[in-house]
């Protein structure tokens, strides 16, 4: 299981995820580095990825559009905030129109993956931070997300535990 | 959404982030308890526990009635579900992009063997 921890922080509507590969830091690095990588990992198989921009520098941009099944296109960018290659990088993630002009409306998550040696393969922590609880509730709302049935599963068990 | 929203929205993570509140809900989502029933399951004061109890209140996870002498109080379940499923709705966009991100990485055609040397060099 590559997940090896997942802590909730409700207050600062921040989720920071650790992960374990099995695999040197560099080849991790490769992933966010190469658009070709990054976008096979970061939509979902229903909500396919494509990158289109990718500079992975300060200052740099990344810009993105996601697929629906219907056919739907969702564009996002990430203004990349710092590099340290291969250990570290921060970015801003938001919404854009289908040019790729953010658009002010919709929430921007700040967000920080670092990557350290770790038993002969790779640490990845991943912190994902939103300004407002109104604006994680509005990204979930927007559809891009898998699993959400499986995640109101969970709060079924939950009430039905209790 | 409002200000007012934003403001709900809040109020309920705030309610939310503490275990001791989250196991009065677990109890209250159950069935109606009364505040002294939920007081005796807890290794504090009564007071204390009545100001959890009107924390979970304030943020609308929980309604309190009054009987008698008794107050009692009951989870809402809807408001519960829309807050506990945020994060843990993202937590699951995060499991299979890890999920991906080991495939990828373990389809590479000559898996990379790390030198154990330069391997343990954290923290």
């Amino acid at each position: 299981m590559p997940v090896t921890d997942i802590r909730q922080d409700p207050d600062n509507r921040t989720l920071i995820i650790t992960a374990e590969f099995a695999a040197p830091v560099e080849r991790v690095w490769q992933v966010y580095a190469d658009p070709r990588q990054l976008e096979k990992v970061w939509g979902p198989p229903t909500y396919p990825a494509t990158v289109v921009d990718h500079d992975l520098k300060p200052g740099g941009r990344m810009t993105y559009y996601m697929t629906s099944p219907e056919g739907e296109k969702f564009a996002g960018y990430w203004q990349i905030t710092a590099v340290d290659e291969p250990h570290s990088f921060a970015f801003d993630d938001g919404f854009a129109d289908l040019d790729f002009n953010p658009n002010p409306d919709l929430p921007v998550s700040t967000n920080v993956y670092s990557f350290a040696p770790h038993d002969g393969g790779t640490r990845a922590t991943y912190v994902n931070t939103y300004a407002t609880a109104e604006g994680l509730q509005k990204v979930l709302d927007m559809g891009m997300i898998e699993g959400s049935r499986g995640a109101i599963g969970q709060i079924d068990d939950l009430l039905a535990s209790s | 959404m409002t200000e007012g929203d934003e403001d709900r929205a809040d109020a309920l993570f705030h309610a939310l982030a503490d275990r001791t509140r989250r196991d009065i809900m677990r109890r209250v989502l159950a069935g109606e308890h009364s505040v002294t029933e939920l007081a005796a399951s807890y290794d504090m004061s009564f007071a204390a526990v009545q100001k959890h109890v009107a924390v979970l209140e304030r943020a609308g996870l929980l309604v309190k009635r009054r009987n008698g002498r008794e107050q009692l109080a009951s989870g809402d379940v809807a408001a519960v579900r829309s807050v506990a499923g945020l994060l843990t709705e993202l937590e699951q966009v995060w499991r299979g992009r890890i999920a991906r991100i080991d495939e990828l990485i373990a389809s590479d055609p000559a898996p990379a063997t790390p030198d154990p040397a330069a391997a343990d060099q954290e923290d």
